[in-house]
């Protein structure tokens, strides 16, 4: 097995699935001879030609409106819109379309396209450039929304979501593409979508994230490990469909939760969690379930981003918090 | 150095065949079969009568909101009595007539019109999309199918419709351009009839036509009568030709007029002249293309009773088809199919609750 960044992983799983199925299709801005601006699709241009690999104008719409033609028409595009923060310029295509063609058709013409997208903090990146706002697509019905954590988990989501028969929104952390490696076997691997994955067992409290967040959260875990507290770590994997039960079956076990992640707090994804779990483990809750999450603003300019974004310390504060009811 | 004019790649043509007072430009009279001309008459009296029919229902109640298309049935059948059944259609929402003639039924329009999912479904055997609702957003679609059409070799076309108001929005310009990037084989069709609800032409565009907007994106364009439906067929066909052979995209502009209200919800008189009407009424496509084919001899006056006799009866049958459907329609649960190839659990318990509400006896669950 080699080991791999998320880069490398996610290019990967595109050749892999565009050597095998002759209906990937990618589109997107710079991503051909230029590879993308994260480079996850180097070297593809040269493989499989500008026809399977296609340089698209400067416009989100056309992407994943073109994308949505494609779908309907039987082929598998997977689209990058270059940064999360441009693909509100096709917003009414997904809302509108994408989301719904299947129902509004009855089964007659789905739309089996893929919109990787890099998302949220940490990198020191442009205005525009660092927002997490995956709850805008987890609120429509008819979208599914995918958020990896690491190389290897990326890369067998990556192929689900291609091979999945409605559309996946698949959000990429940037913080994640070069900050480690993982093994990721050469061998297909795939990872069922609409399941999250327990990181960490435990039975103090449960810990709950996606995405970049993962990393400090796994930290805080660790940390309450050296004073004795075994907290069980869920990474969701899938924002939505939400794997409810095994929150609940976990949370019905620990009656504490923190749910972490970078978007802002109000209406996010912390906000449907903790209602599944008062829901389906109300009598079960020790303590009042805690977020840690992204304040309600716009993350600011990067020299202050640090502040924004939960870390470490912040997760083990509203751990403890709760451990103490 | 210095100042000149830059040439631009070709100039945008009006075309007139057959004018309002009957005149005919014989030189440019396209060579239509007699069985393409009885088939596309009988298309625009279908689409004529059927619409009249559905206001009636409207007013009646037995239908909910609809756009009339009254007017543009030359625009609409001129241009898609070209596609083959390989080709794909992405329509508007105000193309009842072309939809028809490209087999929806009228059974499932009514339907649609009456607040049925079932009214979207697009037969298996016909590669058309469903109307699109939101303006110019279908064009992109239809700029993909083109796009997977080349990929895979096909020599098929994809038509789409859009109105004079779409041509303000993003994705008609983004739709455009892509198409002329990647030289796919699709054919704009801007039914400019004048009006976006309440907003005239002139305030959608300071451009002299819609046509020319073709040229910034380096395709052709034509301005055409889109009440004469030999100009509609000719500037189609000649759009087509090009399309399958390789040469990528049109843009045509048609010229007609929205007779109608836009919607059954809408009252025009607040924001246009019953003069302005009657100069389009005078204008108006059906009557003009009966009286060439009378004068061609391919109608004759007693084909005309009968043909409107036939489609008097098809519309009759298509709305008592549709009546007694939409009684046996509806089930309540049927609103989560088809949502995701699979139902994921938390929708799986929301159809659970509902199915308990109905029940129970929830009686404002089941109504409406």
């Amino acid at each position: 097995m080699a080991k791999m960044t998320m880069v490398e992983a996610l290019n990967l799983a595109l050749r892999q699935e565009m050597q095998k199925d002759d209906s990937v299709i990618l589109l997107g801005q710079d991503i051909g001879p230029d590879g993308g601006v994260f480079r996850v699709t180097d070297g593809l241009f040269a493989e499989f030609g500008g026809e399977r690999v296609v340089d698209t104008p400067l416009a989100e719409s056309s992407i994943i409106g073109m994308s949505i033609g494609m779908a309907m028409y039987g082929l598998r595009p997977v689209c990058e819109i270059q940064f999360s923060g441009f693909a509100y310029q096709g917003f009414h295509q997904l809302e509108n379309h994408a989301a719904r063609m299947r129902w509004r058709s009855q089964g007659r013409l789905t739309v089996p396209m893929v919109m990787r997208a890099p998302y949220g903090g940490g990198v020191r990146a442009l205005e525009h450039h660092s927002e997490s706002r995956e709850a805008y697509w987890a609120h429509t019905p008819g979208l599914k929304v995918v958020i990896p954590s690491g190389p290897r988990n990326a890369r067998a989501l990556l192929v689900s979501a291609i091979r999945d028969p409605d559309p996946v929104i698949f959000y990429e952390a940037k913080a994640l593409y070069r900050a480690f490696r993982e093994e990721v076997p050469e061998a297909e691997e795939t990872l069922p979508i609409g399941r999250a994955n327990i990181v960490r067992p435990g039975k103090a409290l449960t810990m709950i994230s996606y995405g970049a967040m993962l990393r400090p959260t796994l930290e805080a875990a660790e940390e309450l490990h050296k004073d004795g507290v075994e907290a069980e770590v869920i990474d969701l994997l899938t924002l939505s469909p939400l794997d409810s039960d095994l929150l609940v079956a976990s949370v019905t076990k620990t009656g504490r939760a923190v749910i972490v992640h970078e978007a802002p707090q109000s209406f996010g994804a912390g906000a449907e969690i903790a209602t599944r779990l008062m829901e389906g483990a109300f009598y079960f809750l020790e303590a009042p379930i805690e977020r840690v999450t992204g304040f309600d603003l716009i993350i600011p300019y990067f020299s202050r981003e640090k502040s924004y974004l939960p870390g470490v310390q912040r997760i083990l504060a509203a751990a403890r918090r709760t451990l103490v009811g | 150095m210095g100042r000149k004019p830059i040439e631009q790649p070709a100039p945008i043509d009006y075309l007139s065949i057959l004018d309002e007072h009957g005149n005919l430009d014989t030189a440019l009279e396209p060579s239509i079969t007699g069985d393409t001309h009885l088939k596309m008459f009988r298309a625009m009296l279908l689409g004529r009568r059927f619409d009249e029919r559905m206001l009636d229902l409207q007013r009646q109640g037995r239908i909910g909101t609809f756009p009339p298309i009254k007017g543009q049935e030359a625009a609409q059948i001129g241009s898609v009595a070209l596609l083959r059944d390989s080709d794909w259609f992405a329509p508007s929402f105000r193309e009842t007539a072309a939809e028809i003639m490209r087999g929806r039924s009228l059974e499932s329009i009514l339907l649609y019109f009456n607040g049925f999912n079932e009214g979207t479904v697009i037969p298996v055997s016909q590669k058309d999309l469903p109307l699109a609702v939101p303006v110019a957003s279908q064009i992109l679609h239809a700029v993909g199918l083109g796009l997977a059409a080349k990929y895979r070799r096909t020599d098929q076309v994809v038509m789409t419709f859009f109105g004079d108001g779409a041509t303000s929005q993003g994705d008609f310009h983004e739709g455009l351009n892509c198409a002329a990037v990647y030289q796919t084989p699709v054919i704009f069709v801007c039914q400019n009839n004048q009006w976006a609800i309440s907003v005239p032409l002139a305030k959608q565009t300071h451009s002299k036509t819609l046509a020319q907007k073709a040229l910034a994106y380096g395709m052709p364009g034509i301005q055409v009568d889109g009440n004469d439906i030999l100009a509609v067929y000719a500037a189609t066909a000649e759009a087509i030709t090009r399309a399958r052979s390789g040469g990528g995209p049109t843009l045509i502009e048609c010229v007609t007029y929205r007779i109608m209200m836009h919607t059954t919800s809408d009252d025009p008189k607040k924001y246009r002249s019953e003069e302005e009407v009657e100069l389009w009424r005078r204008r108006e496509p059906l009557i003009r293309y009966r009286n060439y084919l009378l004068k061609k001899e391919i109608l004759s006056e007693e084909s005309i009773i009968k043909l409107e006799a036939e489609v008097k009866e098809q519309i009759q049958a298509a709305v008592d088809r549709a009546e007694a459907l939409m009684k046996n329609l509806g089930a309540r649960l049927e609103m989560f199919d088809h949502l995701f190839a699979e139902l994921p659990p938390h929708l799986q318990r929301q159809k659970e609750a509902l199915a308990k509400e109905l029940a129970e006896g929830n009686k404002e669950a089941q109504h409406g």
